[in-house]
């Protein structure tokens, strides 16, 4: 059971309060009409699988009902950092799939 | 049967002036306050507590801990208070408790099985149960059951728990796990810097390992010391101790699980407290003070009654006064273990010999115990125990441990105990549950806990710290650090470590299975797990027929697949792996704990959380007049939905077709408050819509309503609903009943990470509407009677909604249809919700006004082929697979979701599944929901499936039953006749044909 910050709410909460909502950072193209099957194959269905650092997002669902990101090891469940709906990570993987 | 065992000791932790009376396999005996089921029965001198899994061997007690493989137990009275399989090492014995053993049939002392078994068991290798039985497979079933029986596990309780349990969370700063001399230690180190600390531990009380130790702290006995300590803690206003309390799980982000048993060891249905509570304890820095549980050696018939670990017997001397036999053979890798001979000779009792494995000991406690006068046998091993119901010899050779021989020839010694100690293992289970991997120590043969990445300390035993000053000092120290790191303190212990001498040991010696004069798989039976009657000729098999894994070996023999989670075993088994596979042990590696410590009860683990607080039920306001007029129920979600009304007498079909008749020729009543409403507000409201749903709405006027749908971006249908224009920047958005909750999430999404620059609110008001639907031709006289606005077709169009009062309630009124009927929906606020429908029935009844459920909602809307997302679509449906492609908006700017996926190469294929209507060629036949339809009548299985039926009924309206499916290319198949292989071996005709069946011109709708 994870332990997580809301940068929304500023405080630790439990994991009950939250709802995954899969891989972050992931824009809609602005053209869709002007990209290949291909490259909007890529948007609709690809997503990373790493063992080590993911940037995703959670919504806080039974709380202020915001979606924000986390960095988190999926190996080792520790979470990097929270934080808000169009920032950057702080923390990133050199390589990716690296921890 | 008197205590026969029990000596006259002096120990503290059994209360002598309190008798209990108990009875086990329906004998009575008699037992002390203090006692557990197992040193009360230790005490009156049982020997056989149960039998084996495969063998059926007769088995006594081992251990006096919660690594009991054997007296696995049956107890309480009652179907509902009984409990299966707790330890009798770990139950507190009350007066008038029941217990019994778990298998052995017809009893233990005389069991069919076993007889059986001993012919059986000699044809049950490891992977028995995979060789044997699992062909056919599907006769598994039946074969498990007849094993289990015969063997036998505990049974469920029959009927309702009658306890109550709850939960509690805590935050602390220190959280430590053990409150033996290394956790109470930390605790008191902890605590002294201000820090909040929690300290839980399994047994009944503190101590540990010091309950039943006869080495002196500061001068005085060691359980002095524990008072001492325990009562300063108490005082602490900042610790908080939890007795009786098994930590069943370490999990992340430093969250501990602890089961406290409060009532268990009072007796049955205790009503002065919840039985048992969870704690649920988020720590800043966690100390495993776990200790360590010591193993057994691996020797020849070493599970008759009698054989046990040299730990426990000193434990129920010290602890219990319990001396479970006369004469004791200890078997012993290490000085430690000498302990035992020493305190079974004070009782007076005969130590008939040490046979120790090693060369030569020097050490303080093998010195004392030759001055006693007692044989010690170095070199030595048991290799062989005899008797059968209990011990009444041991084989002793010399051995050579290098290359696995035996060396000499046996002596054979008279004895009824033989106690063996291989050394001990750290209880690093609960550092395994967050996945971090034990490493082995070499010098203590055993695994510590490794590299984590929690706020998690460990010290004591767990650590391999044994000896009694190291492991008080190494949890002083610990405890400081931990506070440190949890902001408390500096780091260092401010107070005097007890002084306590410890005796000097020679080093003890690797070893974990004793060879015997025959080869392993000739010998006789050597148990590693004792619970699932593995054996190390059964791990040698298993090695030799390639399983070479240890998490192969375990499945494969289930080694460490019982209650005990391989607690006694696993070591032994992994060291036998090792040894056949000329590896070591830390090649081998370990199989991983997880979570539970000890089984845990369901009630613990639901709390308070059952019957309706396990899942909260939802009703509209108007439920108590469904109940009151014989609705039957459907759960939509959360919701309850009246299903039907029968009437008196009536069959479910009966009603259907009454409440579908009278809607279509007078005017029925639905509650439709459960449909999802979501008020959206803000400049950019439209343009959100235009973006979430398929159709247009930038030219929706103030007033009107639209139906639209919404994809998901591989644009398949995901919702639908009608919308409402409030104003020129407010919209109230219906969604379905089950999807409200899923569709808010989905535009919250994307708002906040696509389009926060769109000025957009969302607020859920599903709750705050009441909600009824009057349809049928007559629905407008009956508005009219109580509305106070003019209705009429002139001045409210369909597809139009007003504001008016209704029933002298402020209503809104939507001209919307689901029947195909002219329908209004009411839509009041909530709390005026019973009122207004009572009045819309009192303006009704003149013209029979029918309140019907969901079922006929949903018979009158498939008769105009309406689809039910979820039940017409599946999340591969596209609105042209629904032939609904007049939905989507053809001039709309921006590329709303799902649109760019419909030109997608899969999306285009014309032979997708797509929606038709199916019509039986025999009228009266439903097709069952679910059918497959196939194109050709005779084909050979596999068919070819081409689609499948999505909805199905009888109309009452037309006269023939009628459904919609999903067929491949279906659209341009219409009168094409179709097949569907039913699951009884017939098979039905339908002829494809439009979905719309009833009013195709939508006439009624518009009147």
């Amino acid at each position: 059971m994870l332990l997580i910050h809301c940068p929304y709410c500023e405080e630790m909460r439990e994991e009950e309060e939250f709802s995954p909502a899969g891989q972050a950072h992931i824009e809609r193209p602005l053209q869709p009409e002007d990209i290949s099957d291909e490259q909007w194959a890529h948007y609709l269905f690809f997503r990373k699988n790493p063992r080590g650092l993911h940037h995703e997002m959670w919504l806080h669902a039974a709380g202020c009902r915001k979606y924000f990101n986390a960095t988190r090891n999926t190996a080792t469940y520790e979470i990097m950092e929270t934080y808000k709906m169009g920032q950057a990570p702080r923390v990133t993987a050199n390589e990716e799939g690296q921890s | 049967m008197s205590q026969v065992n029990r000596i006259a000791g002096s120990s503290k932790r059994i209360n002598r002036n309190r008798t209990l009376t108990f009875s086990f396999n329906g004998k009575e005996y008699q037992g002390f306050e203090g006692d557990t089921v197992a040193s009360a029965l230790l005490a009156n001198g049982v020997d056989v507590v149960g039998r084996s899994f495969k063998y059926s061997r007769p088995r006594g007690i081992i251990t006096s801990d919660s690594q009991e493989p054997n007296a696995i137990f049956q107890v309480g009275s009652t179907q509902a208070t009984t409990i299966p399989n707790p330890r009798a090492t770990q139950t507190d014995l009350y007066q008038g408790l029941t217990a019994s053993s778990t298998n052995g049939w017809p009893n233990v002392d005389f069991d069919l099985m076993g007889t059986v078994g001993k012919l059986g068991g000699s044809m049950m290798p490891p992977g028995f149960y995979y060789k044997t039985f699992m062909f056919p497979q599907s006769l598994w079933m039946s074969y498990e059951h007849l094993i289990r029986k015969g063997a036998g596990l505990g049974a469920s309780p029959q009927q309702n728990d009658p306890d109550s349990y709850d939960k509690m969370h805590h935050h602390c700063d220190v959280m430590i796990v053990g409150g033996g001399p290394a956790g109470l230690a930390a605790a008191l180190s902890a605590a002294q810097t201000g820090a909040r600390v929690i300290i839980s531990d399994e047994q009944n009380e503190f101590g540990g390992s010091l309950l039943c130790s006869t080495q002196s702290i500061d001068g005085q006995l060691p359980s002095q010391w524990v008072e001492k300590t325990v009562a300063q803690l108490s005082d602490m206003d900042n610790v908080m101790l939890l007795p009786r309390s098994t930590v069943f799980g370490y999990y992340d982000h430093n969250l501990v699980g602890i089961n406290e048993r409060r009532t268990d060891h009072l007796g049955e249905h205790q009503l002065q407290s919840t039985r048992q509570r969870v704690h649920k304890v988020r720590a800043k820095q966690v100390i495993l003070a776990t200790g360590a549980h010591e193993r057994p050696l691996v020797y020849g018939n070493n599970d008759v009654p009698g054989c046990m670990l040299a730990n426990a017997v000193s434990t129920y001397i010290n602890r219990y006064d319990v001396v479970p036999g006369k004469q004791l053979v200890l078997m012993t890798t290490n000085d430690n273990a000498y302990k035992t001979a020493i305190d079974w000779h004070q009782t007076g009792r005969k130590v008939v010999a040490i046979v120790d494995t090693r060369a030569a000991s020097n050490g303080d406690l093998v010195n004392k115990v030759k001055k006693l006068g007692i044989d010690i046998f170095f070199g030595h091993g048991v290799i062989e125990v005899k008797g059968s119901k209990r011990v009444k010899g041991v084989d002793v050779a010399p051995i050579n441990a290098t290359n696995h021989s035996v060396t000499g020839p046996a002596k054979h010694l008279a004895c009824d105990t033989v106690a063996s100690s291989g050394g001990w293992s750290p209880v690093i289970h609960l550092s395994s549950h967050t996945g971090s991997r034990p490493v082995w120590n070499e010098e203590i043969a055993g695994f510590v806990p490794g590299a984590t990445v929690q706020q998690q300390h460990s010290c004591g035993g767990l650590e391999g710290i044994y000896a009694l000053s190291n492991v008080l000092s190494n949890g002083f120290a610990t405890g400081a650090i931990a506070a440190q790191a949890a902001g408390k303190g500096d780091g260092s212990y401010v107070g005097k470590a007890p002084k306590t001498s410890d005796p000097q040991e020679d080093a003890s010696m690797a070893l974990f299975h004793i060879p015997h004069s025959k080869k392993t798989s000739r010998a006789p039976k050597q148990f590693v797990d004792y619970q699932n009657d593995v054996t190390a000729a059964g791990i040698e098999l298993a090695n030799r027929e390639g399983f070479e894994s240890i998490e192969h070996v375990k499945r494969y023999t289930a080694l460490g697949f019982g209650t005990d989670q391989g607690k006694l075993g696993n070591i032994n088994g992994m060291a036998i792996t090792a040894k056949s596979l000329g590896k070591t042990i830390p090649e081998t590696g370990t199989t991983i704990f997880r979570p539970m410590y000890t089984p845990t009860t369901f009630g613990a683990l639901a709390g308070a959380d059952v019957k309706h607080l396990f899942d909260p039920a939802r009703f509209s306001a108007m439920h108590k007049w469904h109940l009151e007029h014989g609705a039957e129920f459907e759960d939509v979600g959360q919701w309850k939905r009246p299903w039907y009304f029968p009437q008196p007498g009536e069959t479910m079909q009966q009603s259907l077709e009454r409440e579908c008749l009278a809607t279509r020729n007078s005017v029925g009543i639905l509650d439709a408050s459960t449909l999802g409403k979501i008020d959206i507000q803000g400049k950019d409201a439209r343009e959100f819509l235009n973006r979430v749903y398929t159709n247009p709405w930038s030219k929706l006027g103030v007033g009107k309503c639209r139906y639209g749908v919404m994809c998901k971006e591989d644009g398949m249908v995901f919702d639908d609903g009608v919308t409402a224009c409030l104003d020129e920047n407010r919209f109230i958005m219906t969604t379905t009943t089950g999807g409200a909750a899923g569709v808010l999430q989905w535009l919250e999404l994307w708002h906040q990470t696509e389009w926060p620059e769109l000025e957009v609110y969302f607020s859920t008001v599903t709750d705050h509407w009441s909600t009824m639907t009057i349809s049928g031709p007559n629905s407008r006289k009956v508005l009219e009677k109580i509305c106070d606005v003019d209705v009429s077709s002139d001045n409210f169009k369909y597809m139009d909604w007003i504001e008016a009062t209704v029933a002298g309630v402020k209503a809104r009124v939507f001209r919307i249809s689901f029947t195909g009927e002219l329908s209004f929906e009411i839509n009041v606020q909530a709390n005026y919700g019973m009122q207004t429908w009572k009045a819309v029935m009192a303006a009704g009844e003149e013209f029979n006004i029918t309140p019907y459920g969901t079922e006929t909602m949903h018979i009158l809307r498939a008769e105009k082929g309406f689809i039910i997302v979820g039940q017409d679509t599946d999340g591969s449906v596209t609105p042209q697979d629904l032939d609904m492609d007049w939905v989507v908006g053809k001039k709309k700017e921006f590329s709303f979701i799902g649109k760019r996926s419909w030109t997608r190469f899969d999306n285009k294929r014309d032979d997708r599944k797509q929606m038709v209507g199916l019509k039986p060629k025999d009228p009266t036949f439903v097709l069952p929901e679910g059918a497959q339809i196939v194109f050709e009548k005779n084909q050979s299985i596999p068919m070819k499936m081409v689609g499948h039926v999505t909805s199905s009924y009888y109309s009452a309206c037309m006269g023939y039953s009628f459904a919609l499916a999903v067929v491949k290319g279906g659209i341009s198949r219409k009168g094409e006749s179709v097949f569907l292989p039913l699951s009884d071996g017939t098979t039905v005709e339908a002829e494809i044909c439009s979905p719309v069946f009833y009013d195709p011109k939508g006439d009624r709708q518009h009147v």
